[in-house]
């Protein structure tokens, strides 16, 4: 046995362990994105019908909500396009969805890359978001073709889509560093997250309009709706990339200052999501 | 006076202990019912103050039995498993490959999983993409590049894996236990590929239990046990002591179980015609058989060709003229190896109550690595067959040797091989 070196330095890369990033910047890059593409291309050419039932999930739902809920209940608000407003809505929470709930069980289920190879552990739930991200730019060109087919016409607002849903995603990977590295302490996040995420469906203004919400509850309840982030977003979506008549979130919140709860909330999840998730890193391989 | 070169890996006094919760809170329901309850843990000392350092260029080798700790420190080297305390230095570019495949996904074909596999272990996927025509012609797998891997059989997948592992040009591998892989003629292949990663310099970590191949690879080799590094040095003597180890080990236990069947106490305590493994009448009772090495030492383990005593002590209740001793040796599965007795020797003498005899026999421990078992036996003379005392079994112990036979002895020989100059074609 060699005695133990006293000296330090140039005795190469220390070897650190296990991290959230891992010590390769690139490499986490990487890995991300091969992990992503491939699960994304299992999904979408996996079968035959793939390609189908990625544009079909969400078709089917607004199906059946856009015959209950305009048809049968009016829930429309007087706003124009409210069968692509719907859409909308459904394509984004199933983002978000997606994204939140398939990270719970994606470090245990991607076992053996943490397990037996050095790997930068927050590629995982990462990899699940941006997945979800992949599903969503197709879902939004369903979106895009029924908008077009109702009349809508393109403008220069569209492109605000792009900062909305880069929040949105932060919002999302904030989520899911949380779930993902409770999930291996806690094994029933799941079922918890599963009914937290349908209470956010019927909190949020996505079946029916926040016009509704104006009209019935006034100003203190729209207020609180859209202090979520998610409700916020896609309000906000909808005043950009549909129509002008949806109105947006800081004409309903009536002052400029409210717009910063939802936001706040974003980046308290995110920068809460990373400490947890890099502070449970180090020891998530031996703990599966 | 050049500086000597930097080792490729510095392990300095590392430690890892596992927490294993007595009762693990799986849900956050209990949690959260119970906020206060402490949550006992069991640590588990998995390395113990592991130091060492690997040369540039070595074939280092890492052996230990079942739990020793071999496989958390090549986890810690690997970087998937963060230390307690020390640290570990590594020059060079790593890569670790502890499981053949990882990352295969079994609904893709070959290509996909090539990149994906390679990208894992850390090639970056345009230098995979680049290599993967290498790879596929080494595994010999032009025919199936098309099939989905689920389609492919288990030798099939062992032959990718192992072809991408070989394309990772890494200076530094670490590799646990992943050789035997495929059929003979693949595997041999593999070994060509391991001697010459050998020669090409690379640094090469292999953890196994495979003492074969420790010593066709290894320059050096660390046994661990229990977390503890046993020793450092050259194959054939880590080989010899982890053999030594591993058997003694489970030599010990035998005897243990042995004793408290039959030892001291146990035998006044158990009435001889109550004792299933003991014949004989009673005018004599076998006190105790033991084993010694060349030094008189008492062992339990020997080496394959080293000079070995075989002794019992015997106290006589009755007086007996010529008393023969037999000593049979059989191994694991029940078959006489040897059979020994004075019955060709001149006699014993006469022996009175409660005198004692030692009977002792000599040989060379010729058989192959093993287990094996001694029966001593008193018997009057005469046939044999009128026993004193008899007691099956009584003496277990273990031969090992570093090279693996499949015969049942090794006796010393001398092989010639010449060159014949007839039948030349001229």
């Amino acid at each position: 046995m060699s005695a133990a070196p006293l000296v330090t330095e140039g005795l190469g890369r220390p070897i650190k362990g296990p991290s959230a990033l891992g010590s390769d910047f690139r490499r986490f890059r990487q890995l991300t994105w091969t992990l992503a593409v491939t699960d994304f291309r299992l999904r979408f050419f996996g079968s035959v019908l793939g390609y189908l039932w990625q544009f079909m999930r969400p078709l089917m739902l607004f199906g059946v909500l856009y015959v209950v809920f305009s048809q049968i209940f009016d829930l429309s608000g007087g706003v124009r396009f409210y069968p692509v407003a719907l859409l909308l809505g459904i394509v984004l929470y199933g983002f978000f969805a997606e994204a939140t709930s398939g990270s719970v069980r994606s470090l245990v289920d991607r076992e053996n890359l943490v397990r037996k190879i050095e790997f930068p552990i927050l590629a995982v739930p990462l990899a699940t978001v941006l997945t979800a991200l992949f599903n969503l730019g197709l879902n939004l060109i369903t979106v895009l073709v029924f908008l077009l087919a109702a009349g809508g016409r393109p403008h220069w607002s569209w492109l605000e889509l792009v900062p909305l849903i880069a929040v949105l995603a932060t919002f999302a990977t904030g989520v899911a560093m949380v779930l993902s590295s409770l999930f291996v302490r806690y094994r029933d996040i799941e079922p918890i997250w599963d009914v937290v995420l349908q209470i956010l469906f019927y909190v949020s203004p996505i079946i029916y309009m926040l016009q509704t919400v104006t009209d019935k509850g006034g100003i203190g309840a729209t207020r609180a709706i859209l202090c979520s982030p998610f409700a916020a977003i896609l309000q906000q979506a909808r005043h950009a990339f549909i129509d002008p008549s949806h109105i947006s979130v800081t004409d309903a919140m009536g002052n400029d200052l409210l717009l910063l709860v939802p936001l706040a909330i974003v980046v308290v999840v995110f920068v809460m999501g990373f400490v947890v998730f890099d502070r449970a890193a180090p020891r998530i391989a031996e703990n599966l | 006076m050049s500086a000597p070169p930097v080792p490729a890996i510095v392990v300095d006094s590392v430690s890892k202990t596992f927490e294993v919760p007595r009762e693990r809170v799986h849900t956050l329901k209990e949690r959260a019912l119970h906020p206060f309850r402490r949550v006992v843990t069991d640590t588990m000392l998995a390395l113990d103050d592991v130091s060492a350092a690997i040369e540039p260029g070595e074939f280092f080798g890492v052996v230990g039995r079942n739990g020793s700790g071999k496989s958390t420190l090549l986890k810690c080297l690997a970087g998937i498993y963060g230390v307690d305390s020390g640290r570990i230095y590594v020059n060079g570019q790593m890569s670790s490959f502890i499981e053949l495949g990882v990352g295969f996904n079994m609904d893709l074909a070959a290509y996909d999983n090539v990149v994906l596999n390679a990208t894992m272990l850390g090639l970056s996927p345009r230098e995979a993409r680049r290599r993967f025509d290498r790879i596929i012609e080494f595994a010999e797998l032009e025919d199936f590049v098309e099939l989905k891997i689920k389609n492919y059989s288990s030798g099939m997948l062992v032959r990718l894996a192992f072809s991408v592992m070989i394309q990772v040009d890494a200076e530094i591998l670490l590799i646990d236990e992943v050789l035997a892989v495929g059929d003979a003629a693949f595997q041999q292949k593999c070994f060509d590929e391991f001697a010459r990663i050998r020669e090409s310099g690379t640094t090469v970590i292999l953890v196994t239990h495979d003492m074969s191949a420790v010593r066709r690879f290894c320059n050096r080799a660390l046994l661990l046990e229990k977390g503890r590094v046993v020793e450092v040095g050259d194959p054939e003597q880590i080989g010899e002591r982890y053999l030594e180890l591993n058997f003694s080990a489970e030599a010990r236990a035998v005897e243990t179980r042995l004793r408290e069947a039959t030892d001291g106490a146990a035998i006044s305590a158990l009435p001889r015609h109550e004792d299933p493994d003991r014949h004989g009448d009673g005018g004599a009772s076998i006190l105790e058989g033991w084993l010694e090495d060349e030094h008189g030492k008492r062992v339990t383990v020997i080496g394959t060709g080293q000079p070995l005593m075989i002794a019992m002590r015997v106290v006589f209740g009755e007086t007996v003229v010529d008393p023969l001793f037999t000593l049979t040796i059989e191994d694991d599965e029940h078959r006489i190896f040897m059979d020994a007795g004075n019955h060709h020797f001149p006699g014993a003498g006469r022996f009175e109550v409660g005198q004692e005899a030692v009977v002792r026999l000599s040989f060379a421990a010729v058989m192959a690595p093993g287990r094996y078992y001694v029966t001593p036996g008193a018997a009057r003379p005469g046939s044999g067959l009128d026993a004193l005392d008899r007691r099956d079994r009584l003496i277990s112990f273990v031969v090992t040797a570093t090279a693996h036979t499949s015969g049942m002895v090794v006796l010393p020989f001398d092989i010639a091989v010449t060159r014949s100059t007839e039948n030349l074609i001229t």
